[in-house]
């Protein structure tokens, strides 16, 4: 009970208060618009956080992340279109409901789905944490380090039919993050006798320029398209919550799963929400409905999704390990405040833990009830042409870049990456890998070289029970990936078999025809044609 | 007609050739000068070598990267690639705005350079309604106002505010 009083305490001021209403607010603004998305608005909002307290600038930051896919779901129930990418999934059966004119219905279930995610898992992570400050004690640098390679290859893997190109720029991003002055020989690494090089490359400019500067890049090449909004009609706001509760069987499976692949790095909202909607669709009682309109479809996606943010920060605060990019975006506001997440937070400042973790739960009721007031409001910001938002980017980009440090060479970094980012995109390659590979390289170099200094044998390395749990994961995972790579291997072949017209190569034909002759069944089938053959021609 | 190894591909073929092939051979540049710009320090161990991280990262691109490059269903170039090739191209431009609107920032002011930028951008977007105009200029205000007045994110006055006068001169500094 201190420890929920000591964490209220700490957000019991007014800056708090306030950035908890500019992270609903902005992050519902953010996720309504196609084509910002979360990753974007945070990129820019980083540096200016880094002036307020670490509280004040996480809470802005969270809500962002968590209030933005509340947003997200609007354009894809009413346009067809998700706001963010992980609402991708709202539209397979919030669109359908809109087109048979219920879309006010459809948005009431996916926002109640969403609240009861997002409750859902900050219940659960709060109940949590003293099992998670019990635990994260017991990881010392082998244990950071191997649980930062897990979350490495776990980011890599994640990345189907697409692997390797995910794993060549994870590397970039590790070779990236050793650019500069080495902090302990004192060595330049890849400086060219450049000074701005000499510092290093900031995470900050490169997150502005892949994910930012490139998708203002995206939007300014692009087209505007005309969009056609949907009159609200169709039910009332506040009914999904009692359609909510005639699924409790779907919204807590869902939203365990939220939680569950939440917390694993490199995994999050996507894997999350499939495997709730396949879990939906397999125990419902009508699956020939998932796709066209499913109320348990709708719950399924959006629950899921809306249970990630809070789980994300599991690893972050307990690990200090980042699992994807927006949590690796908020770690740098933490080292700005010299503020170290991991073991030491979770024994140390736990009531600062909890207050996030309240200050998430406060959220989920604020937007909520701002968006029971303002959608009929909200749903004119997808009007805004896509090629003026590239313009609103561009300006914006500029405030994140040049306020870190004032210069034009970090500006030009920035923009190099943003033409790296741009070109990704156009080829459908991720650029999440670049950012966890700078961010996990980083803390597996220290923490490999503080752990190395007690090791003598290689098994050393795993003589302690959680590094040889990790361990053991790391070798299932990979043997996981090898064993999907050879079966996908194997299916391609055959399915290349199966539609090849020509019989085969004339060289081959004429070596099976050799072997064939020269086999001892070749030679006995030879004998008996020939056998017959004299027969017949005994006729004659 | 395309093959399954192509159908199965994840991603357009467009462009990705040039550029597997453009990051393995700077990825390939990279290594070789591993020697040049790092150092093999003496009685230190392997894994604290500063050499070590930069080669496990340059390793991996070589490495993941040249298979990638060698995975890829297609061997040639074609027409896709050189257009694929200007459409890259075509975002140097708004790169060059960029760095024109960080480099003038210094010299004339954040409001008056994005005062000008906002609308020119929008402009040459090709929106010429009094509507657009409008909003690119409430825009550029709300944002100098919120981030520089209101947030006081680190961002100098020009070097033309040098010549206003006294009050106003520091104001301009502190606040546009």
């Amino acid at each position: 009970m201190d420890l929920f009083l000591s964490a209220l305490d700490i957000l019991m001021r007014w800056d708090v208060a306030l950035a908890l209403l500019v992270g609903s607010v902005g992050g519902v603004l953010i996720g309504a618009i196609p084509g910002v998305g979360p990753a974007v608005a945070i990129a820019i909002l980083l540096p200016a956080t880094f002036s307020m307290d670490p509280i004040v600038g996480l809470t802005v930051l969270l809500g962002i992340y968590g209030s933005s896919m509340y947003g997200g779901s609007i354009p894809a129930i009413l346009i067809n279109t998700p706001g963010t990418a992980v609402n991708a999934l709202t539209t397979y059966d919030g669109y359908p409901m809109t087109a048979r004119g219920e879309p006010r219905r459809a948005l009431s279930l996916a926002y109640s789905s969403s609240f009861f995610g997002g409750i859902f898992s900050v219940i659960c992570l709060i109940l949590f944490a003293p099992v998670l400050a019990r635990i994260a004690p017991m990881f010392g640098s082998r244990e950071i380090f191997l649980a930062a390679l897990l979350g490495i290859i776990l980011v890599v893997v994640a990345h189907r039919g697409q692997a390797l190109m995910a794993g060549a720029l994870a590397a970039f991003g590790i070779f990236l993050q050793t650019i500069g002055m080495e902090p302990v020989k004192y060595s330049q690494r890849y400086t060219f006798d450049q000074p701005f090089l000499q510092g290093g490359i900031n995470l900050i400019v490169v997150v502005l320029g892949l994910f930012a500067l490139s998708q203002a890049f995206v939007l300014l090449t692009a087209e505007d398209e005309r969009i056609r909004t949907t009159r609200l009609s169709g039910g009332s706001l506040f009914q999904g919550m009692r359609e909510l509760l005639r699924h409790p069987r779907v919204a807590s499976v869902s939203a365990g799963f939220g939680v569950i692949m939440g917390m694993i790095p490199g995994v999050g909202e996507f894997t999350a929400q499939f495997m709730s909607y396949t879990y939906a669709q397999r125990t419902s009682k009508r699956p020939e409905d998932f796709g066209r309109g499913a109320s348990e479809g709708l719950i399924a996606a959006e629950t899921a999704n809306n249970a990630v943010p809070a789980a994300a920060m599991v690893p972050l605060l307990a690990l200090g390990i980042p699992g994807e990019a927006l949590t690796a975006m908020m770690l740098s506001v933490f080292y700005v405040h010299n503020v170290v997440p991991g073991p030491g937070l979770f024994q140390n400042d736990m009531d600062f833990v909890v207050a996030l973790y309240l200050a998430l739960l406060i959220l989920n009721v604020l937007v909520l009830a701002f968006l029971l007031v303002a959608t009929k409001s909200l749903i004119q910001v997808v009007r805004i042409p896509n090629r003026f938002l590239g313009v609103c980017i561009l300006t914006l980009s500029f405030v994140g870049v040049y306020s870190l440090r004032n210069s034009a060479t970090d500006c030009m970094l920035a923009a190099v990456f943003g033409v790296l980012g741009y070109i990704l995109k156009r080829l459908s390659l991720p650029a999440v890998p670049i950012i966890l590979g700078m961010v996990l390289g980083g803390i597996m170099e220290v923490k490999l070289r503080a752990g190395m200094a007690r090791v003598k044998t290689p098994l050393d390395m795993i003589d302690r029970p959680v590094s040889f749990i990790l361990f053991l994961i790391i070798i299932l995972v990979l043997a996981t990936q090898i064993r999907r790579v050879w079966l996908d291997r194997r299916d391609l072949k055959e399915a290349e078999w199966q539609s090849n017209h020509r019989s085969t190569s004339f060289g081959r034909l004429l070596l099976r025809r050799k072997s064939s002759f020269l086999m001892e069944r070749g030679k006995l089938q030879r004998a008996r044609r020939l056998t017959w053959y004299r027969r017949l021609m005994d006729l004659f | 007609m395309a093959t399954e190894r192509e159908r199965r591909f994840a991603g357009p073929r467009r462009g990705q050739l040039g550029f597997a092939l453009g990051f393995v051979a700077l990825s390939l540049l990279l290594l070789l000068l591993i020697g040049d710009q790092t150092i093999w320090a003496a009685k230190t161990r392997f894994f604290a070598q500063p050499r070590f991280w930069p080669a496990v990262g340059l390793g991996g691109m070589v490495l993941m990267g040249g298979l990638h490059l060698y995975r890829l269903p297609w061997r040639r170039f074609n027409v896709n690639d050189r257009t694929e090739l200007r459409r890259w191209a075509l975002v140097l431009e708004y790169s060059g705005w960029f760095m024109g609107y960080v480099l003038l920032v210094p010299v004339l002011g954040y409001l008056p350079v994005t005062l000008a930028f906002v609308p020119l951008l929008a402009r040459r977007m090709g929106y010429r309604s009094r509507l657009m105009m409008g909003a690119s200029i409430i825009f550029a205000v709300v944002v100098v106002v919120l981030f520089k007045s209101f947030l006081g994110v680190k961002i100098p006055g020009g070097a033309i505010y040098e010549y206003l006068p006294g009050a106003l001169r520091s104001f301009f500094i502190l606040n546009l």
